[in-house]
């Protein structure tokens, strides 16, 4: 009886964090039943993820932005421009991926700065400042592609980036339409994840502090356990992970350890929670608005690069509403306006959450028209549900 | 004068969880002022709660009579029309707006369907007079002093007819002189007719202005007091708010060693290249190892300003002068600086810019000081528990868990984080920044105990404060300051609130 209090009561503590699962699971529920099981085979969920990617990317860094009380309009057509110039640099200077990645993301995290410097110096509204550098890229797309228009781009390896999957291991005969490594990275993972969450709760328990109890940590620790094996074997039923999956997970990784357990994450969130108070506790505010702007370029031209090598061309209205679709993204996945509060991890969800919407919708057959007002519609349910459970819980 | 223009009785008022009023029976009598008096959380401002309509009819016990009949109000506006106005701490005002359109916001004076703005300058002309305010209705509120501030919103309330009207806590952001012209208009008010219900935690001048005073604890009516009878006294006050008897406000301190110069602080001035005016002139200061240096000063005097600029976050200001620390002249570009050298600087607005409030208490108290928690950039999250928790009991915080945000403290133990915040960056100088206002008796006490044990221990501490009597009981010795200067100097033996006073005031 007492697992089912505990249970009980560590939902309804955390209703806000597993409230975007159980919607996303919802979500794909009914739309594996409305199309008979197409949503979930292995090439659509495939698909959807890598469709998801480019708008992800973008919503990690949205979700900073967004926690520091500014917003990015810029990001979408500079994701596009971006991804025009690492076209040019390939096509026609001629330099290798390798020099092209790196550099078009270093070009990236400077047009963050600059969108920054108007905002830190002189305390210009993001909105106006980000709003001019949206339509400078978009004019700056038109103009690197005046003379040629579309850009294909021939190169093999960074068409993979958007295309290709991770090679499978060699010579292994067993289960021959299944995709091996991808199974075994997430066996890896999920063993992985069972040892760090046992030490975790030892190392609490040294401590004397509050843990789960034994009932609902092991429910937790099964329950998560399942759900990545069962993404893992729907991926490797087609082709396995695509490097657009893995890109992402680097990035959600990296961010959401930034996030959670670095002095560099608590100083974004205390700027988010009170600038003024921030200011005064020795954190150089002016400085974490370059960092989180800076981040956000950067990571506007991985989206961009992504997009470029999905469609393995730069095209003239690449990264047309896409900050829309990131920002959308941040508030369905819970980050607050207010400033903050949100995770890096939710807003990904809530990528997910629209583009799972916008791909079963798709395969049901349903007018564009409708789409935009059913996707206008979750957005609202979701901020009002976030609004809702933030001020009653606790 | 003895009949009952407001009669509660018997209200019972329930949260989830809490009984926050328990039978409470409150009377107040037609053209008195009453006070209500109670440490925080006693029930107050639940009760004006309960009065005003915020919290309607039905989801209280009890009955409310007004005028002589049941009142069931369902929300502000009702109790309104029948003439009840209450004033927040915090203004209901819009900045941007003209004092007249302030006056009649939501009460507009209409000729057709367009508002008769000739009317309403003249009217608001009438009723700015009421309250003795001098200034043109078309002023900006922005552009008048808190004090001010406070007389528009009364004159607001007096537009609309009033009989009864709430202040809660009115005089806590004020000065001296500001305070003590409340006061009066309070009591030209009551010959008028109007009666006021006034919520308050400096007894002084309740004393001085009430006709009867209620005293609340844990929700129930403890007592009313006749002031006329005598009744009425700082010692009784105290005792019947906290239930026990604080013979001494102000703890002692065992002994007094003071050490060498920590900081010091010479030919300071400020210039406000927007304002075009000058906010500090040539200030000079020092405290000593173990001291407690009194900042007085009134309201707009230059204090935060001076501490602010000291700090290293001067606002856009120019500044002029040196700071030597423990005899080294440094200069401090940003907060940081600062901290590093050894400085800290516990804000007088601790909701506005001192706390997070969103965000729990550990990470509070480990906010500026994350680097002494983490490993390579990486924050030791297990650690930050144990740091927190020592805080929460040396400091007597209380919070059921180190993981409650701040916002759901009461503003004593909101204090006690944001000292604790700073007192992990074990600083040797702390800046008190008005560091009881707003907090109840007892909490108080605790933050003065605190405070003496901190320089036993050899730390140093600036205290700006507005109230004298807490400037005069804590003080080793005291700075006056005055228009951006510094008007005075002396050891706490030879001040007196009198000679303060004169110096702050000239």
């Amino acid at each position: 009886m007492s697992f089912f209090n505990d249970l009980q009561k560590v939902l309804r503590q955390n209703i806000r964090e597993y409230g975007m699962f159980i919607a996303l699971f919802l979500i794909m529920a009914i739309f594996t039943i409305t199309t008979k099981g197409v949503f979930i085979s292995s090439r659509n969920i495939s698909n959807l993820l890598n469709q998801t990617g480019y708008i992800a990317v973008l919503a990690v860094g949205m979700t900073l932005v967004i926690v520091i009380r500014h917003i990015d309009l810029s990001v979408g057509f500079l994701a596009g421009f971006l991804g025009a110039i690492a076209a040019i640099a390939l096509v026609s200077w001629g330099l290798p991926v390798y020099i092209v990645i790196p550099l078009v993301m270093a070009l990236g995290a400077v047009a963050g700065c600059i969108t920054a410097f108007p905002v830190a110096q002189l305390g210009i509204p993001s909105f106006v400042a980000s709003l001019a550098g949206w339509l400078i890229y978009r004019g700056a797309i038109l103009l690197v592609t005046l003379k040629t228009g579309t850009i294909i781009i021939p190169d093999a390896a960074f068409n993979a980036i958007g295309n290709g999957y991770i090679p499978d291991i060699p010579g292994l005969n067993f289960l021959p339409d299944v995709h091996k490594l991808t199974l075994l990275l997430g066996l890896v993972a999920i063993v992985f994840y069972i040892i760090n969450e046992i030490n975790s709760r030892k190392n609490k328990m040294a401590y004397n502090f509050e843990v789960l109890s034994p009932g609902v940590f092991a429910l937790k620790l099964t329950f998560i356990s399942i759900l990545v094996a069962l993404i893992t074997w729907v991926l490797a039923g087609y082709n396995g992970l695509s490097w657009t999956v893995v890109i992402v997970l680097i990035v959600v990784g990296v961010y959401h350890f930034m996030t959670t357990q670095t002095v560099l994450g608590r100083h974004i969130y205390a700027m988010g929670g009170n600038p003024e108070a921030a200011q005064l506790s020795g954190i150089n505010v002016k400085r974490l608005i370059y960092v989180v702007f800076g981040s956000m370029g950067m990571l506007s031209a991985l989206s961009g690069i992504l997009f470029a090598s999905r469609l393995q061309s730069a095209t003239t209205t690449a990264g047309t509403l896409f900050e829309l679709d990131a920002i959308a993204a941040a508030y369905v996945g819970g980050v607050s306006a207010a400033g903050g509060v949100g995770k890096v991890t939710g807003s990904v969800i809530g990528a997910l959450v629209m583009l799972s919407l916008t791909s079963g919708m798709n395969l049901m057959g349903i007018d564009i028209s409708l789409q935009y007002i059913v996707r206008g519609a979750v957005l609202v349910a979701a901020v009002i549900f976030d609004v809702a459970t933030r001020t009653s819980g606790k | 004068m003895n009949t009952p223009i407001l009669e509660m009785k018997n209200i019972t008022k329930e949260f989830p969880g809490v009984k926050a009023l328990s039978n409470v029976s409150f009377r107040v009598a037609e053209g008195e002022i009453h006070c209500l008096v109670g440490e925080n959380g006693a029930g107050k401002s639940t009760l004006m709660k309960v009065l005003s309509g915020v919290y309607p009819h039905g989801s209280y016990d009890g009955s409310i009579l007004f005028g002589g009949v049941e009142q069931k109000f369902s929300g502000i506006s009702d109790s309104e029309k029948a003439g009840i106005a209450i004033i927040y701490q915090e203004l209901a005002l819009v900045p941007e707006m003209t004092v007249y359109e302030n006056i009649f916001l939501g009460n507009e004076i209409k000729k057709g369907l367009a508002v008769d703005w000739n009317e309403t300058i003249k009217r608001a002309g009438e009723v700015l007079k009421r309250v003795r305010l001098n200034v043109n209705p078309e002023t900006r509120v922005k552009d008048l002093g808190v004090g001010k501030q406070q007389l528009v919103e009364i004159a607001k309330a007096l537009s609309k007819d009033v009989k009864l009207l709430i202040l809660d806590e009115p005089t806590a952001a004020l000065n001296e002189d500001d305070s003590e012209n409340l006061l009066n208009l309070l009591r030209e008010l009551k010959d008028h007719g109007v009666t006021s219900i006034l919520i308050s935690h400096k007894l002084k001048e309740v004393i001085e202005i009430a006709d009867s005073v209620t005293v609340l604890r844990d929700g129930r009516t403890i007592c009313t007091l006749d002031a006329q009878k005598g009744e009425v006294s700082e010692g009784v006050l105290i005792k019947n708010m906290v239930g026990r008897e604080i013979n001494n406000i102000y703890p002692k301190r065992a002994k007094k060693e003071l050490g060498e110069v920590v900081l010091e602080v010479r030919g300071w001035s400020a210039y406000n290249p927007i304002l075009g005016r000058t906010i500090l002139r040539d200030i000079n200061f020092n405290v000593r190892r173990g001291e407690i240096v009194g900042i007085a000063g009134l309201m707009g005097s230059g204090r935060t300003e001076l501490a602010l600029s000291i700090f290293g976050n001067p606002i856009g200001y120019h500044i002029k002068g040196d700071v030597y620390v423990k005899g080294d002249k440094r200069q401090f570009h940003h907060p940081h600086d600062a901290i590093v050298a050894g400085i800290a600087y516990v804000t007088e607005d601790r909701k506005g810019n001192g706390l997070v409030l969103i965000q729990d208490v550990k990470q509070n108290i480990t906010l500026a000081n994350l680097r002494q928690i983490s490993k390579r950039a990486v924050v030791d999250d297990n650690l930050e528990v144990q740091v927190a928790n020592e805080f929460k009991s040396s400091l007597n915080i209380k919070t059921p868990t180190v993981e409650q945000k701040v916002m759901k403290l009461s503003g004593g133990n909101q204090q006690k984080v944001s000292v604790a915040k700073w007192l992990f960056v074990r600083p040797d100088v702390l800046i008190l920044d008005e560091p009881t206002r707003g907090i109840d008796v007892g909490a108080k006490f605790e933050i003065y105990t605190i405070m003496n044990r901190l320089v036993s221990e050899g730390m140093s501490i600036i205290m700006i404060s507005s109230e004298l009597l807490e400037v005069l009981g804590m003080s080793d010795r005291v700075y006056i300051v005055s228009s951006g200067r510094i008007a005075g100097e002396m050891p706490i033996e030879e001040a007196t609130q009198e000679k303060i006073m004169q110096m702050a005031t000239n």
